[in-house]
């Protein structure tokens, strides 16, 4: 079954067939961003909090003591794509095997082939830090079982070949739901797909079709701009997709970049965010001198900022997302852009977290929120305090 | 015993404006660099604080961002009759510290040094004879304008100087300083907006028939791109600039103008809170062979080099030099050596207007935003009848109204008691004032060398500055003086103060951080450190680049040329250097 | 020495909703490869607390209450020094490294110098506070049979206008005049009546309010072309929040 399934996808998504190249597979772990968790170098050490304790991404260099060294080309295909380890010891969804089980066998096949070339590094990793009882493997075999539903790329006819290849590396490789698309309890995708996500201290804004959330508001050439540089006209990316940018998708070929923004910008519209704040007067009072005392001196009276070095918050959709989760975190701890080599400035916001108190930061939220055209649900002095608080207990 | 670290290519000492311009240079043509800074790192976001900058008392007062004295103090006197004290705090000048070093706190006022200044003397003699210069030691730079004048331009570009060119290619322009020597395009931003008071100035002046021009500013007027695809934003105005780093990424300095790209190279490697105590030499002292310092830790450390380029202040540059015995210290006496030699500084007087009833709004303003008029600077007039050299530039530009420092009151008013506060309430809002910076021109008599008595915290001899006014500056600061008065006249202020410079420089009160000096660029061993590639003459994988090598001080800021020293001798090593190594100039 | 820190990145892990965490911190001696950044990074201002004294006794903050109010009289413009905080904050600023003179060059040897060199002496400015204000009252006592805070009011003016003038003579160190003295409380005092509230002077913004300063605003693009207009906003210091 597997083999027709896998000649229907080389069919359709693949790249022609033919040997596995070390070159086009090093592009395979670009799309992947297979740095951005396993370090630079590949051998592993970087930590990953999640709510069920620590995850330290394994050392995956061709080291035979500490990394993949010993693994067979089978071995790394079935943990790319089945979540499986030699010996068949479960691998646990923060590597995204749920997405790369849409990559070709080719795909998978190039990237064998370069990280086969990838220097060793003795490293030994202790990767599962979990808690108990997260910490037993097996327990991921009811996971697989409830959510995990392994398939390979599957065409739409009905679309260009941009838009399906868009479609294959956003999905697939790329693994841009991992962020982006709602989780359930249990951490598996539940809601609609890239409509924007949650993941403590950072939202994953919206990258549907909407024009108040989503992506309605750029251009497919702004989407691929923002992708190649890490900034548009809109926006300048900081924080995990600033790595994201960093480290992937700033390599990726035009082509593949236009193909993403292609898929991006045909995906349906998001409910939106769910409308304005209402009766929030007082807020807005509050939050407009504090935006005049804090934030003009950058963004501008008129919130149009500096669209090359301060980005504009009016008629900002990340402004705007259901959850203020981001802004509220960049007000509080700062934040940095992603410098890119179009843009290498990497200009960075400071920390207000000494000065405005939770009540002040969500009646600033709330008025760029809700001024200047934007509209967006009010921000509460108690949802600031949770990220403050789970902010600090991170960065201590 | 100092640990052995690998060898780099090159060394650099001090990672400020020059530092950072020779890294960037040095490092994009290949070489691997480390660059050695005893302060610590700094940078916008994380240290400029956009809502705790504000801060007068902090970075104005207790001056936070600066040299503390405990760490490297200077003795002075003001002349070899006295004994030397050292400077307990800082005053007359404030040296910087850390990552961007004074160019995180200068005010962004960014000239260029004219044509005539790199060849002062050739210039002087020809118009006036030798005999005019009597008394003055005034030497040609070794380097001419047409050669250095792309420097400047890359300077100019890489901090997106907010001006209007006076000069394009020997064409005056309207709008423009018509004495600036001829420059080959525009600046690359229109120039900042001005304000109330040199608004009023400019047209004063030049309906008495002087040139006013806007004054050319780091403080950037509009968004821009430079060429290192490094992003900086627009001046808001805020006043505080001076002694205050930018908040908001609109001062040129280092981290807003290289650093981004600089700090990513894999070629490039930083290392901060690392003192560097001197230089050593190959034992018959013809080449350097590498550099100890000490760590924050106190840990000693040797780092080899082919290359070694000292980047620190300018008075540190020549200290440095002393301490590692890099050339032959000047004696005032004999007039003999070149390392300490042509000191110079900087003479500057004021006048101030007290009005009625007028809102100058002192506090909104930039560290370069007014108006010059150039008629009295250099060389620009005639000196024929007059029994001086040199001149100033005469400027409106209120740079900031913070209070506890700017509190301008009329002359005979109380300074505290009854009655003070209401002349200051007049004085802050109701009057304005307009300064000439004054040459400085070399004498035989002024000089650095190294202290006898006092040491810093590693047991090393402090600098030892003396100086004095020469009698050539006091005069022509005085004529300055008389001309601040003439052309306050016309404005019609209710009384009006103009300041005379004194003879006994007091290291005291705040005059001006533009030191310059000491290892000057010339195109004689016998009387320069360095040659027109700012090249040790004596010890040539030596490079010494700041305002240490100024052959006099003219009356202009110095961190325009500086920067324009910085790419040029960058270019002498990665065009010239780096493919020959040797002496540039046969000796 | 030349190891190379970790990137202090923070990383997201994946499908299991993540919080990215800090890697081991650089202390920022060697930095290759990046721009050093890390969330909440900068030492904001600490507000000084009102209440109690950190370096004076009771009777020098009789004396030093009893001077700032005569430097800075109470009258219609503002309230007096001490009202304004100014005696808080010289309390606070000799208590910490000001008055220890952290970041003065303090190596001997201490030889007289001339009036262009600058205080030579080898006390700090908390032992100049010490010493200077002991020898006040050892001055008003031997002249007027009191303590200086209890004199009149005229009388602390005579008093204060001779040690200004030169007509004061408190016995005090070599190197160490009472002209000296006066200008470093009248610079201290000034200082606490225009610096930021946090400091504990200029309670109220006092200062600010009667000179037209805006305070601790960061941006006039919207009055720079309004020439001879007064700013109208009012001042506001670092700790508003507001503008």
């Amino acid at each position: 079954m597997r083999q027709v399934l896998l000649a229907v996808a080389f069919a359709v998504v693949s790249s022609p067939a033919c040997a596995a190249s070390v070159d086009a597979g090093r592009y395979q772990s670009v799309l992947g961003d297979c740095e951005g968790c396993h370090g630079k170098n590949l051998a592993g050490g970087v930590e990953l909090m999640t709510p069920f304790g620590k995850l330290v991404a394994p050392n995956i260099t061709s080291d035979k003591q500490t990394g993949i060294g010993n693994y067979t080309a089978e071995n790394f295909r079935r943990a790319m794509k089945d979540g499986v380890g030699p010996g068949g010891k479960r691998l646990y969804p923060a590597m995204p095997y749920p997405a790369y089980a849409k990559m070709s066998d080719a795909d998978i096949a190039d990237l064998w082939a370069y990280f086969k070339t990838v220097k060793p590094v003795r490293h030994a990793v202790d990767v599962n830090q979990l808690r108990f009882p997260f910490n037993l493997r097996f327990m991921m075999r009811g996971w697989n079982m409830l959510f995990f539903r392994p398939a390979l790329y599957a065409a739409d006819k009905a679309k260009s070949a941009a838009w399906n290849r868009g479609a294959y590396i956003a999905t697939g490789p790329a693994h841009c739901g991992t962020c982006h698309t709602p989780k359930g309890f249990f951490g598996a995708d539940k809601g609609l797909a890239l409509s924007g996500a949650s993941l403590q201290g950072w939202f994953a804004p919206d990258l549907t079709g909407d024009p108040t959330t989503g992506l309605g508001g750029w251009s497919a050439a702004e989407v691929a701009e923002y992708l190649k540089t890490g900034r548009n006209a809109h926006s300048i990316a900081s924080g995990p997709m600033g790595e994201v940018i960093e480290h992937s998708t700033s390599r990726m070929n035009g082509a593949d970049l236009r193909s993403l923004a292609v898929y991006l910008k045909d995906l349906p519209a998001s409910p939106g965010n769910g409308g304005g704040a209402s009766g929030v007067e007082a807020q807005m009072k509050s939050g407009a001198g504090i935006y005049r005392m804090n934030c003009a001196a950058c963004h501008s009276l008129d919130g149009r900022g500096d669209n090359i070095l301060f980005p504009p918050l009016a008629g900002n959709a990340l402004v705007r997302q259901t959850s203020a989760e981001t802004l509220a975190r960049v007000v509080l701890a700062g934040s940095k852009a992603v410098a890119t080599r179009e843009t290498p400035t990497g200009p960075g916001m400071p920390s207000f977290a000494w000065k405005l108190n939770d009540a002040q930061v969500a009646n600033l939220l709330t008025y760029i929120r809700n001024h200047w055209g934007n509209r967006a649900p009010a921000v509460s002095a108690d949802a600031v305090k949770k990220i403050r608080t789970s902010l600090r207990s991170a960065s201590h | 015993m100092a640990r052995l670290l690998p060898k780099r290519d090159a060394v650099i000492i001090g990672l400020g404006w020059t530092g950072s311009i020779l890294a960037q240079q040095l490092t994009e043509a290949g070489l691997n660099v480390v660059a050695i800074e005893r302060g610590p790192w700094r940078d916008t976001a994380t240290d400029f604080n956009i809502a705790y900058m504000q801060d007068e008392l902090r970075y104005a007062i207790r001056k936070e961002l600066f040299l503390k004295p405990s760490v490297e103090a200077m003795t002075m006197r003001n002349n070899i009759s006295q004994a030397a004290m050292p400077m307990r705090d800082y005053g007359s000048f404030l040296p910087g510290d850390g990552v961007g070093g004074a160019g995180v706190h200068w005010n962004g006022k960014t000239w260029r040094f004219w044509s005539s200044d790199f060849s002062i003397r050739s210039h002087l003699v020809q118009r006036y004879g030798a005999a005019k210069l009597k008394g003055l030691q005034l030497q040609d730079w070794g380097v001419t304008w047409n050669e250095i004048e792309h420097s400047f331009d890359q300077f100019e570009y890489l901090c997106g100087i907010s001006g209007k060119a006076g000069n394009l290619k020997g064409q005056v322009q309207p709008g423009g300083n018509p004495f600036e020597s001829p420059r080959t395009r525009e600046y690359p931003n229109p120039p900042i907006k001005t304000g109330y008071a040199p608004t009023l100035f400019a047209d004063k002046v030049r309906e008495l028939g002087y040139h006013p021009f806007p004054q050319p500013s780091a403080n950037l007027s509009q968004a821009y791109v430079n060429p290192l695809g490094v992003r900086m934003g627009q001046c808001t105005y805020c006043g505080f600039c001076e002694r205050f780093a930018c908040g908001n990424y609109s001062k040129a300095s280092a981290q807003t103008t290289i650093l981004p790209v600089l700090m990513k190279k894999p070629n490039f490697e930083l290392r901060t809170e690392c003192e560097v105590l001197k230089v050593n030499l190959t034992p018959d002292g013809k080449m350097a062979r590498s550099v100890t310092y000490i760590d924050a830790k106190g840990v000693e450390y040797e780092q080899p080099g082919d290359i070694v380029v000292i980047c620190a202040y300018a008075l540190m540059n020549v200290r440095l030099m002393l301490l590692s015995q890099i050339g032959t210290q000047y004696d005032p006496v004999t007039g003999k050596g070149a390392v300490g030699r042509n000191y110079c500084y900087q003479t500057g007087s004021g006048a101030r207007m007290f009005f009625e009833g007028k809102h100058f709004n002192p506090f909104i303003g930039a560290g370069s935003m007014g108006q010059t008029m150039d008629d009295f600077n250099g060389d620009a007039f005639d000196h024929g009848s007059l029994d001086f050299l040199g001149g100033g530039g005469i400027s409106c530009d209120p740079s900031n109204g913070r209070p506890i420092s700017y509190r301008p009151t009329a002359p005979g008013s109380p300074r505290w008691g009854a009655g003070w506060k209401k002349a200051t309430i007049e004085g802050y809002n109701s009057s304005m004032g307009f300064s000439a910076q004054g040459s400085s021109y070399p004498v035989r008599e002024n000089f650095l060398d190294l202290d006898p008595t006092y040491t810093d915290r590693y047991g090393r001899p402090l600098l030892r500055i003396t100086f004095d006014f020469p009698d050539n500056d006091i005069r022509m600061s005085h004529f300055m003086s008389d001309q601040l008065e003439r052309i306050a006249k016309p404005f019609g202020a209710k009384v009006t103060t103009v300041s005379r410079v004194r003879k006994g420089w007091n290291a005291v009160p705040y005059q001006s951080t533009h030191n310059t000096g000491g290892a000057i660029m010339g195109s004689d061993p016998g009387t320069s450190a360095v040659n027109k590639y700012l090249q040790s003459w004596d010890v040539p994988n030596v490079f010494v680049v700041g305002a240490s090598a100024f052959a006099h001080n003219a009356g202009m800021n110095p961190t325009g040329t500086v920067g324009a020293l910085a790419y040029w001798a960058a270019e002498a090593i990665t065009s010239k250097y780096i493919k020959s190594p040797g002496k540039l100039v046969p000796a | 020495m030349s190891e190379q820190r970790a990137l202090s990145r923070r990383r997201l892990l994946a499908s299991v909703a993540a919080l990215p965490i800090l890697a081991a911190t650089a202390d920022g001696r060697s930095i290759s490869g990046h721009l050093p950044w890390s969330p909440f990074a900068g030492e904001p201002p600490k507000p000084v607390s009102p209440l109690g004294w950190y370096f004076f006794n009771p009777g020098e903050v009789a004396a030093i209450e009893a001077i700032v109010n005569r430097l800075i009289p109470a009258d219609e413009l503002s309230p007096g020094g001490k009202d304004c905080g100014c005696a808080v904050y010289i309390d606070r600023q000799l208590a910490g490294p000001f008055g220890q003179g952290a970041r003065l060059y303090n190596k001997p040897p201490f030889s007289p110098g001339l009036p262009t060199q600058g205080y030579q002496g080898d006390l700090s400015p908390a032992g100049r506070y010490r010493l200077g204000l002991r020898a006040l009252n050892d001055y008003t006592h031997t002249s007027y049979k009191r303590g200086f805070a209890q004199l009149t009011p005229a009388q602390q003016d005579t008093v204060l206008a001779g040690m200004d003038g030169g007509t004061v003579a408190l016995t005090l160190k070599p190197g160490f005049s009472t002209k000296e003295f006066f200008e470093m409380v009248l610079q201290n005092t000034m200082e606490g009546f225009f610096a930021d509230p946090l400091y504990g002077g200029n309670r109220n913004m006092a200062s600010w309010k009667m000179i037209g300063f805006p305070g601790a605003r960061y941006d006039y693009r919207d009055h720079i072309d309004k020439h001879n207009v007064r700013y109208p906003r009012p001042p506001v210091s670092i700790y508003s929040a507001e503008g």
